[in-house]
């Protein structure tokens, strides 16, 4: 479940040796942040370096056109199961986020985006707790930060289309604000607007798979630790955190669906506020 | 030892700063399926939920056609069901002016009836009155003259017996007449 890189490898007996006095007692090999910079698998050096996670990434694209490909291939006015599982996925982004946010007219224009960015969070989210992968391919800050980035120009790209003067106004200097305010208020929404919407879009992402992973990490590595390594009335104790970790994956789950729902929909609102007329 | 350490914490990244394969493997996802999504899939289910539509409106224009066209029957149907009410209506009110018409020319010809047979029987009543004055008549004198010649006959100054004579006479022409009644 732990790929540990050779380096890391490297320095745990180096610390083993400096920290713990030489006895037999167990070492306890938590989650580390080398988890998610696997070694590389091929093009080590270039900017193709391909390892596990990136493999992985590859992999959901592969899936999602395979899925997407054959739900809407032989597309029936009657949907069977598969097709009106397919349907029902895009139906729900496109009523349920765009449409209802942004209307008929220009929902179609951004639908292939805030559809593209649902389902890519939501597929490389699921892989987290997927056994066997165990990873979530959003993980890694390049995804998260390619889609944010995306999402933050369909949003000014919206805005400054449409009515560019208005835009700026809008974002910078909002109506409704006594004019000596603007010296407080154009900054913050300068950096709230242009700098903390994309990161803020990364970060809860990242962050939210990185520790999603760690946590689960931590309760089945603890689970074998206490069982294999410890055993005796430890095994109590793995039963716990088995339990945890159970529960957790599940947990995940929701994150999963729920990240993807998120930054689907705080993109369309963002570009939603870009388009509105007044504030 | 110590540089290996320091080495190994140089070597692990930082996880808020992207790796140029990195970038690339997520650049490299999120074009391809922005490309299915925005050229492929959307589009077949625009096509499909296009398609939908239209059929759920053919089913609902058809619908309203089926709905009209019940409608149109069912007023023909009571239209034609009102003409008959009035065509039977009719016919019964000529029936009845007809029965009434049979009663009163039924009534009229007993009664035409009635005066016939009333008439045919006073013409009957005249007929025989005239012929027992015509047989009267004829006897009458007959027995005027018997009369005559009877009291010719017998003295004519005795009052009592031409009384008698008379009275006779009287009584026998009245059971003559019995006896001619009798026998008609």
């Amino acid at each position: 479940m732990l790929e540990t890189p050779l380096s890391a490898a490297a320095l745990i007996p180096i610390l083993a040796l400096a920290t713990a006095p030489a006895t037999e007692t167990p070492e306890f090999k938590g989650p580390s942040i080398m988890d998610f910079f696997p070694p590389a698998i091929l093009f080590e050096g270039t900017p193709f370096e391909l390892n596990r996670i990136m493999l992985l990434r590859l992999v959901i694209v592969a899936l999602i056109f395979i899925l997407f490909w054959l739900g809407t291939r032989k597309m029936q006015l009657v949907p069977g199961r598969f097709q009106g599982t397919i349907e029902m996925g895009l139906e729900f982004v496109r009523k349920g986020i765009v449409e209802d946010l942004l209307g008929q007219k220009d929902g179609k224009r951004f639908l292939p985006l805030i559809t593209t960015i649902f389902f890519l969070v939501l597929f490389m989210n699921l892989t987290g707790i997927v056994p066997g992968i165990n990873i979530s391919a959003n993980s890694v800050i390049g995804m998260p930060l390619v889609l944010a980035i995306a999402a933050y120009i369909a949003f000014i790209w919206a805005g400054l289309r449409k009515h560019p003067w208005t835009f700026i106004r809008n974002a910078l200097f909002p109506p409704g604000v006594p004019p000596f305010l603007y010296i407080i208020v154009t900054p913050i929404e300068f950096v709230s607007m242009f700098v903390l919407r994309p990161v803020t879009l990364t970060l809860r992402l990242l962050m939210n798979m990185i520790v999603g992973h760690l946590l689960l990490v931590l309760f089945f590595s603890a689970t074998a630790f206490f069982m294999v390594e410890l055993g005796g009335w430890w095994i109590a104790a793995s039963a716990v955190t088995l339990a945890f970790g159970t529960a957790f994956t599940f947990f995940e789950i929701l994150v999963s669906v729920l990240q993807a729902y998120v930054f689907a929909l705080l993109t369309t609102v963002y570009i939603q506020l870009a388009l509105a007329d007044e504030h | 030892m110590l540089a290996e350490l320091i080495v190994a914490a140089e070597e692990t990244p930082n996880p808020l700063l992207p790796a140029w394969y990195d970038i690339v493997y997520s650049l490299i996802p999120f074009i391809l399926v922005l490309l299915l999504f925005w050229r492929v899939v959307l589009p077949r289910m625009q096509k499909t939920l296009d398609e939908r539509a239209a059929l759920i409106e053919g089913g609902i224009a058809k619908a309203e056609s089926a709905q009209a066209e019940a409608q149109a029957a069912l007023e023909q149907y009571n239209a034609l069901l009102a003409e008959g009410r009035a065509e039977a209506a009719k016919i019964r009110e000529q029936a009845r002016a007809e029965g009434a018409a049979i009663l009163a020319e039924l009534k009229e010809s007993a009664q035409a009836e009635a005066a016939r047979i009333t008439a045919n029987a006073q013409l009957q009543i005249e007929a025989e009155r005239q012929a027992a004055l015509v047989s009267l008549r004829a006897e009458v004198g007959s027995l005027a003259l018997d009369l005559a010649s009877g009291v010719i006959g017998e003295t004519l100054s005795d009052d009592k017996r031409a009384s008698a004579l008379v009275d006779r006479f009287l009584a026998e022409l009245e059971s003559d007449t019995a006896t001619t009644k009798a026998a008609k």
